[in-house]
């Protein structure tokens, strides 16, 4: 059954009747095939984003004056969440592209963003966001990636390494933060670095747990230039440009958890119907029936949790808060509906004939990206508190 | 060049679709609708054929109130134009009835003429008799140039490729011409949701069969030569044969294929 969304215009009903159409032609018929295969070797699903770019998917919240669609969160991420239900890694990788662009939408000069801004979000190209290294994850005021400005003074090259890169060898541009001083987190400044030099290179690709087609890889900047007007802000306001674009962020990969858990929960009732056992479907067994509720009440409370916070974030209004409260709660209700998914379906749903064991594999890392769950408490409780 | 595409509103093939028992038409209330796929295939060769050059897609659909969704879909894909015929009249339709309305709206949408190009497709998902096009074809007077699965336009011809079983045939024709187009002929787009918001404000045109100056006594069910009289539900399909494997199953496999004749 089709989630019942209650869309602020009609524009976003038509949206999401589109973005249901393109899910069940174009992603449910290759989600398994391409998952399974891109855990055997890298794969990437240039053409499922390429049909999406084209359809006006990939630049949904951002202003229509650059190619955007000039959609509110509210609609984005319903989007994101329809996508997710259908093929988590496109929809992360959705999530990863609209917080790319985000830097210059928000903090470009009007001469950058109508630079720039046609291109990311033309459909056609697809972003990285480079902010995480190695000895840098949750600490970013600790990164030693470092931009510095080359002869003339005009531009820049940057030098260090970047981890766990959504789209690293096959992102058209790479929105990157470096230290343009050694002043912790306000050393920090915001670069968009094209694809195509000879001095960016990639690491193999993380074999991970699941998320499969989202290859993710190391990203090596060995004096990459970077011209001068591709600076986003001022030097030294990376930091801040970088946590305003994870609270956006966080609000997609809130989306997408919900949808997956959504999935999960489709899967886990319909099979609870249809499977029989001592002579009735198993659904009929209240302590199984019980197990489905709590699962859809944890889906609804997720998309509430979201939802709630895209209102405030539509309307300009803080919601830093309450991003991260909706990350944990999405991000820990998938964990928990797709777990409880494999149980309703049993020994079927431990294996790989049925799609249950991997969207509880992908949903683990959402409890991780995007600043863990632990740091979302942190983020939460601090404004509790404060 | 001006290009008259005309399409289908059908029962959504995925869904249980069911005639309606008070005269044994299609049911069109308890099914979502949509624009017949194989019309998407003549949608977007009319787009292509547009975009290469000059030219304006008007699309055509007859059928009840909600038919309008299935011009809405292409004007979306980006056609400029639609007309939707709609009247009490028409329900019920056979094909020769369907073509005669079609015909009268066609030449009614090209402004009292013919156009270039007329592009249907091969058949409707639904009643799927694929009689419509070289009916439409005979009653505008133009060549009907069918199933084809490429069209190249060159000048005042336009040739296309017809594959059959044994053999791929190569057929021209003058223009204008009325061509209908199988689902090989090329991959439907998506709309785009700038479409979307553009097919808003896009001309719909709807058309009673008074407009068209038709008969409305030469239409409808009243008027149809074939009548379905009754209809029943497919029989679900039967539990199969199981075969217990007690070291002679491969011999009973093959005495069952034989039976069946597929051996």
């Amino acid at each position: 059954m089709p989630v019942t969304r209650l869309m602020p215009t009609s524009d976003g009903d038509d949206l999401i009747a589109l973005t249901r159409e393109i899910c069940s032609k174009e992603l449910r018929p290759r989600v398994d095939d391409a998952e399974r295969a891109a855990a055997e070797g890298e794969s990437f699903p240039t053409e499922v984003f390429r049909t999406l770019g084209q359809a006006g998917l990939l630049s949904l919240p951002h202003p229509e004056e650059f190619g955007g669609g000039g959609q509110p969160y509210e609609v984005y991420l319903q989007v994101v969440e329809e996508i997710a239900s259908a093929w988590m890694s496109v929809a992360v990788g959705v999530s990863v592209h609209s917080l790319t662009a985000y830097p210059v939408t928000t903090f470009g000069t009007d001469e950058q963003r109508a630079a720039l801004l046609p291109g990311m979000l033309s459909g056609d190209q697809l972003g990285a966001y480079c902010l995480s290294e190695p000895l840098a994850g949750s600490d970013v005021g600790s990164m030693t990636t470092r931009a510095n400005r080359d002869g003339d003074g005009t531009a820049y090259a940057i030098k260090g390494r970047k981890a766990w890169i959504s789209h690293a060898g096959h992102a058209d541009y790479y929105t990157t933060f470096a230290r343009t001083s050694d002043d912790a987190g306000r050393g920090i400044s915001c670069f968009i670095v094209p694809a195509g030099s000879d001095a960016m290179t990639f690491g193999a690709p993380e074999k991970k747990m699941g998320l499969h087609c989202d290859t993710v890889r190391e990203v090596i900047f060995d004096g990459v230039p970077v011209d001068g007007a591709n600076r986003i802000g001022d030097e030294g306001q990376g930091m801040a440009i970088a946590l305003s674009a994870l609270d956006a962020g966080r609000l997609g990969i809130a989306s997408a958890a919900t949808g997956l858990a959504q999935s999960a929960l489709d899967v886990a009732a319909a099979y609870a119907k249809e499977r029989q056992q001592f002579g009735r479907a198993i659904a009929s067994n209240q302590g199984l029936a019980f197990l489905v509720a709590d699962m859809e009440a944890a889906v609804s409370g997720a998309r509430a949790a979201y939802l709630y916070a895209a209102r405030l974030k539509d309307a300009g209004r803080p919601f830093s808060k309450e991003a991260a409260v909706a990350k944990l709660l999405a991000t820990d209700a998938a964990m928990k509906v797709t777990t409880d998914a494999i149980q309703v379906l049993g020994g079927a749903g431990y294996t790989a004939d049925f799609p249950v064991e991997r969207m509880f594999r992908e949903a683990k890392v959402t409890q991780i990206f995007e600043g863990t769950n632990q740091i979302q408490r942190l983020v939460i409780s601090r404004h509790v508190l404060r | 060049m001006n290009i008259v595409v005309c399409v289908k509103y059908v029962p959504d093939a995925q869904s249980d679709r069911s005639f309606n028992e008070a005269d044994n038409t299609t049911d069109r209330e308890g099914v979502e609708g949509l624009l017949s796929e194989l019309d998407e295939y003549a949608v977007e060769e009319a787009l292509k054929i547009a975009e290469a050059g000059e030219g304006e897609v008007t699309v055509v659909t007859v059928g009840p109130e909600q038919a309008v969704n299935a011009v809405k879909k292409a004007l979306q894909m980006g056609a400029h134009k639609a007309v939707h015929v709609s009247d009490e009249a028409i329900h019920g339709s056979d094909a020769a009835a369907t073509s005669l309305i079609l015909a009268e709206a066609v030449k009614k949408a090209a402004g009292d003429g013919t156009p270039d190009l007329v592009i249907t497709g091969m058949s409707s998902t639904d009643g799927v008799m694929g009689v419509v096009p070289a009916m439409l074809a005979e009653r505008l007077g133009l060549p009907q140039v069918t199933y084809a699965s490429e069209l190249t336009l060159h000048g005042d011809k336009v040739s296309i490729r017809r594959d059959g079983d044994a053999a791929s045939e190569t057929i021209e024709s003058t223009l204008p011409a009325l061509v209908s187009v199988t689902d090989q002929i090329n991959e439907p787009r998506y709309p785009s949701f700038k479409g979307i918001m553009a097919a808003k404000k896009k001309p719909v045109e709807t058309w009673s069969l008074a407009d068209l100056g038709v008969d409305a006594g030469r239409v409808g069910l009243d008027a149809a030569w074939t009548k379905v009289t009754s209809f029943a539900k497919r029989p679900p399909r039967e539990q199969g044969q199981l075969v217990t494997d007690e070291g002679d199953g491969g011999t009973k496999l093959a005495e069952f294929l034989s039976a069946q004749k597929f051996l």
